[in-house]
C-alpha cells in the first residue's frame, strides 16, 4: 500500500479530506449530535459541497440519482440512530440495484456503544444484509484506509453501496493522515477479462444461432458498456430487448429493438424471449419480474449464454450453458473480435416471426379518451423533451408506462428502482440527476402516492434552485395496487384509493414553486411545453388522469412470459 | 445432499455475523458451524455443514465468495476428505454402571477426562456419525450432559485450503 502526504489531522479531518481526495463533488446529507464534528469541517472548506436533504431517505436516493446519471460514486452522510435508520430505505434501494454509494454514518462514541445510549443503533447489523459491505471504524489511524476501501469496494467489481460508520470519539481523535494511493486486498479481487474458451463457446453459438436475442440489463449501464451492445447488435442484426434496468442501453427508436421485456414488457420482446434457439444475457440476471415462471420459461428448449461479473447472479434462477464472469466491456470486446468478419446464419424467417408479433401493437390505448389518459402525456413527454431529458421515476403504473412510452436513445436518462420498487425515490432522485447535470433537463415522473411518500424534498429543490419539473399522473389511485385487486382480488379495491389528497399546486406553491393542474386532454402539450421551456423554476404538473387505466401488456405473478393479459383481452 | 464447506475468512469483528446472517438471510441450512484462527492469526477458519440441492449449494459457494471478507471457499465433500468433531460427554458412572461404561468409551476410543463418585466425563473424536453411534450405544437414560463442537474437515493428501 503506498502512502503519500503525512500531515497530523482529527477523524473529521481525515474524513472531509478523504472526500476531497476521491474528488467527491457532493456530500448529500443531514446533521446531528455524533457527525457534528465532520459538519463542523465541511463548513471549514469549500471543495467539498454539503447539499442539505429534508430527510435521510433523501439524501441516499440523492447520491444514487446523482450516481446513477453521471457514472461517479454518490456519497451521504448521516447521524446515528435514527439518521441510519431512515437512510436504510435508500441503501437498500441502491444495493438491489448495485449503485456504488459511499454512506457515512454517525456513531455514539466507543465507550457507550452497546449501551443504549441515546440515538444508538447497530448501524453494522442493521445494514449488513442490504450492503456489498459495511465497517464499524473503532481506531482513528484505520479511518484513512477504511474511508479508500469503503470507494474502492463500492465503485470495483459488481458496485453497491458500502456503510462506513464512524462512533463520534473517533471524529475528534487525531492521528497521522497519510490517504493511501491504492490498495489490494486479498479477500477481493474482481475479476476483468472473461474466459478465452467460453467466449469463443458464446461466439459459435451466435454465429449458428437461427432465431438469436440479445437480452440486456442494468450491467451494460453500470459497466458503461452501451457502445459495445450497440456494436455487437448492429454488427450481427440480432433482436435486442432491456431490462427495465437496462434502457437506453440500446438505443429505443432503433428498429432492432424489441422493446422492454418482463411483466409489463412488450409482446414482441416477451415471444421472442421464449422462442429464441441461442440467448445472449448481459449485465441481467433472469429475475422473477423479467422471465416470470423459471418452469415454464425452461419448457422451450435455447441455449444460454451469460455474461456478468457477478458468479451469483448466474445459474440462479435459469439455468446456463455459457458462463462467462467478467467486466463486461472486457469481454464483449473479445467476443466482438470473434464475430467481426464472420457471417451470421440466416435469420431472415426469425425477423419475419418478430414483425408478426411487433404488427400486435401490444402498447395501443384509447387516443380518443375525453380523460386524460397517462399514457398520451408520457408520449407528449418524450416528444416534447425530444427524448434528451433525464427521467426519474418513482414506482407503480407511472414507472412502467414511461419504461414503456419514454423511448430512451442513451444509457444512464432513466433512473428507478427497479429492484427494491421503493416509492418516493423519483424526487430526490432527480435532486441529484440535476446536479450531476446542471443545466440538463430532468423530469420526475411520478403518481399522487408515490410522490407524497419524500414530498419534504421541494424544500430541497428551493434551496438549491433544482428546476425539476415533477409529472404527476394522478388517478387517486394506488394504480399498481388497484390494477392487481382488479385482475385477482375482485375488484375489491382494499386501501388504495387515496380520499382527501392535498390540492398539490397549492402544496408545490407553498414550497416556493410553481405547480399547475391539468384535466384535459388539449391542455397536456400546451402545459408540459411551458413547463419545460422554465429553466429557473421548479414546476409541478398535476395532471389528472384516468382511474381505471391499466399497464399492459401484463404477466400476472408466477405466470410464464408468454401468458401475457394484452389490453384488447378485457 | 450433506456438503462440507470450508470458509477461509478475514479475521474481523463480525465477520461470522456476515456469514451466519447470509445463511438465515438466503434461507441456507445451516447443520454445524465451526470458526477458530489458523496458524495466521490474521484469518480464521470455519466449516459449515450445510445441505442442498446442487443448485443450492453451488449458490451457498458464490454467495459466500461473494463476501468481501470472504477469501477463499471450497466444498471440501466434492473430493476425498477428513471430517472431525469432538464430544464431551458425561454419563451417569455409579458402582452398577462404571465398569460398561469404561469398556463402552475404549470401545469407542473414548478417554475418560473428569471422574466423579457417580459420574464419568468422557472426550470423544471422530466423525458426527461415529458420536451419533456412541450415543445411540448408551443406554439413554445415563446421559447426563452432551456437548459437540461441529464438524471440522481438511482435505486428503495434497489438496490444501490456504492463501
Amino acid at each position: 500500500m503506498d502512502r503519500v502526504k503525512t500531515s497530523t489531522l482529527s477523524g473529521a479531518e481525515i474524513v472531509v479530506r478523504c472526500l476531497q481526495e476521491e474528488a467527491v463533488e457532493y456530500v448529500f446529507g443531514y446533521p446531528g449530535g455524533a457527525v457534528l464534528f465532520i459538519y463542523d469541517e465541511l463548513f471549514k472548506q469549500d471543495k467539498v459541497k454539503h447539499v442539505l436533504v429534508r430527510h435521510e431517505q433523501g439524501a441516499v436516493h440523492a447520491a444514487d440519482g446523482y450516481s446513477r446519471s453521471s457514472k461517479k460514486v454518490g456519497v451521504a452522510l448521516v447521524t446515528s440512530g435514527p439518521g441510519v435508520t431512515n437512510a436504510v430505505t435508500g441503501i437498500a434501494t441502491a444495493y438491489m440495484d448495485s449503485i456504488p454509494l459511499v454512506v457515512i454514518t454517525g456513531q455514539v462514541p466507543t465507550h457507550a456503544i452497546g449501551l443504549d445510549a441515546f440515538q444508538e443503533c447497530d448501524t453494522v447489523g442493521i445494514t449488513r444484509p442490504i450492503v456489498k459491505h459495511n465497517m464499524l471504524v473503532k481506531d482513528v489511524k484505520d479511518l484513512a484506509t477504511a474511508m479508500k476501501k469503503a470507494f474502492h469496494i463500492a465503485t470495483t467489481g459488481r458496485p453497491g453501496p458500502v456503510v462506513v460508520d464512524i462512533p463520534k470519539d473517533v471524529t475528534a481523535a487525531v492521528c497521522e493522515f497519510q490517504y493511501p494511493e491504492s490498495i489490494t486486498m486479498r479477500s477481493y479481487n474482481p475479476v476483468r477479462k472473461g474466459h478465452a474458451g467460453q467466449i469463443k463457446k458464446a461466439a459459435q453459438l451466435l454465429l449458428e444461432a437461427e432465431r438469436p436475442m440479445v437480452y440486456s440489463g442494468g450491467g451494460v449501464i453500470l459497466s458503461n458498456s452501451s457502445q459495445q451492445l450497440r456494436d455487437l447488435v448492429k454488427l450481427t442484426g440480432f433482436p435486442c430487448t432491456n431490462t427495465l434496468m437496462g434502457l437506453g442501453a440500446y438505443p429505443a427508436t432503433d428498429k432492432q429493438f424489441l422493446g422492454m421485456l418482463g411483466m409489463h414488457g412488450t409482446y414482441e420482446a416477451n415471444m421472442a424471449m421464449q422462442h429464441c434457439d441461442v440467448l445472449l444475457a448481459i449485465g441481467a440476471r433472469f429475475d422473477d419480474r423479467v422471465i416470470g415462471n423459471p418452469a415454464h420459461f425452461a419448457q422451450n428448449p435455447r441455449k444460454i449464454i451469460h455474461i456478468d461479473i457477478d458468479p451469483s447472479s448466474i445459474s440462479k434462477r435459469v439455468k446456463v450453458d455459457v458462463p462467462i464472469v467478467g467486466n463486461i466491456p472486457d469481454v464483449l470486446d473479445d467476443l466482438l473480435k470473434l464475430l467481426r468478419g464472420t457471417p451470421v446464419a440466416d435469420s431472415k424467417a426469425w425477423w419475419k416471426q418478430i414483425e408478426e408479433w411487433r404488427a400486435k401493437d401490444c402498447l395501443k390505448y384509447d387516443r380518443s379518451s375525453k380523460i386524460i389518459k397517462p399514457q398520451f402525456v408520457l408520449e407528449k413527454l418524450y416528444e416534447i423533451t425530444k427524448g434528451e431529458a433525464f427521467v426519474t421515476s418513482d414506482v407503480g403504473q407511472h414507472q412502467m408506462w414511461a419504461a414503456q412510452f419514454y423511448k430512451f436513445n442513451e444509457p444512464r436518462r432513466w433512473i428507478n428502482s427497479g429492484g427494491l420498487g421503493t416509492m418516493g425515490f423519483g424526487l430526490p432522485a432527480a435532486m441529484g440527476v440535476q446536479l450531476a447535470n446542471p443545466g440538463a433537463t430532468v423530469a420526475c415522473v411520478t403518481g399522487e402516492s408515490s410522490i407524497q411518500m419524500c414530498l419534504q424534498e421541494l424544500s430541497t429543490c428551493k434551496q438549491y434552485r433544482l428546476p425539476i419539473k415533477i409529472v404527476n399522473l394522478n388517478n387517486k389511485y394506488m394504480g399498481m395496487v388497484r390494477q392487481w385487486q382488479q385482475f385477482f382480488h375482485g375488484n375489491r379495491y382494499s386501501e388504495s384509493y387515496m380520499d382527501a389528497l392535498p390540492d398539490f399546486v397549492k402544496v408545490t406553491e407553498g414550497y416556493g414553486h410553481r405547480g399547475v393542474k391539468i384535466e384535459k386532454p388539449a391542455d397536456v402539450e400546451p402545459a408540459l411545453r411551458e413547463a419545460f421551456a422554465n429553466k429557473k423554476e421548479l414546476v409541478f404538473l398535476d395532471f389528472i388522469t384516468d382511474q381505471t387505466e391499466n399497464v399492459y401488456p401484463m404477466i400476472p405473478g408466477g405466470k410464464g412470459i408468454t401468458e401475457m393479459i394484452l389490453s384488447e383481452e378485457l | 445432499m450433506r456438503h462440507l464447506i470450508s470458509i477461509l475468512v478475514e479475521n474481523e469483528a463480525g465477520a461470522l455475523s456476515r456469514i451466519s446472517g447470509l445463511f438465515s438471510a438466503r434461507g441456507y441450512n445451516i447443520e454445524s458451524l465451526t470458526v477458530a484462527p489458523t496458524e495466521d492469526a490474521s484469518m480464521s477458519r470455519m466449516t459449515i455443514v450445510t445441505s442442498g440441492s446442487d443448485d443450492v449449494v453451488e449458490q451457498i459457494t458464490k454467495q459466500l465468495n461473494k463476501l468481501i471478507d470472504v477469501v477463499k471457499v471450497v466444498d471440501l465433500s466434492e473430493a476425498e476428505h477428513i471430517e472431525r468433531e469432538l464430544m464431551l460427554i458425561k454419563v451417569r458412572a455409579g458402582q452398577k454402571e462404571r465398569e460398561d461404561m469404561k469398556r463402552m468409551a475404549d470401545i469407542f476410543r473414548g478417554r475418560i477426562i473428569d471422574v466423579t463418585d457417580n459420574t464419568y466425563t468422557i472426550e470423544l473424536t471422530g466423525d458426527g456419525r461415529k458420536l451419533d453411534a456412541f450415543i445411540q450405544a448408551l443406554d439413554q437414560g445415563t446421559i447426563i450432559e452432551t456437548v459437540r463442537t461441529g464438524t471440522s474437515g481438511i482435505g486428503r493428501g495434497n489438496r490444501v485450503l490456504r492463501v
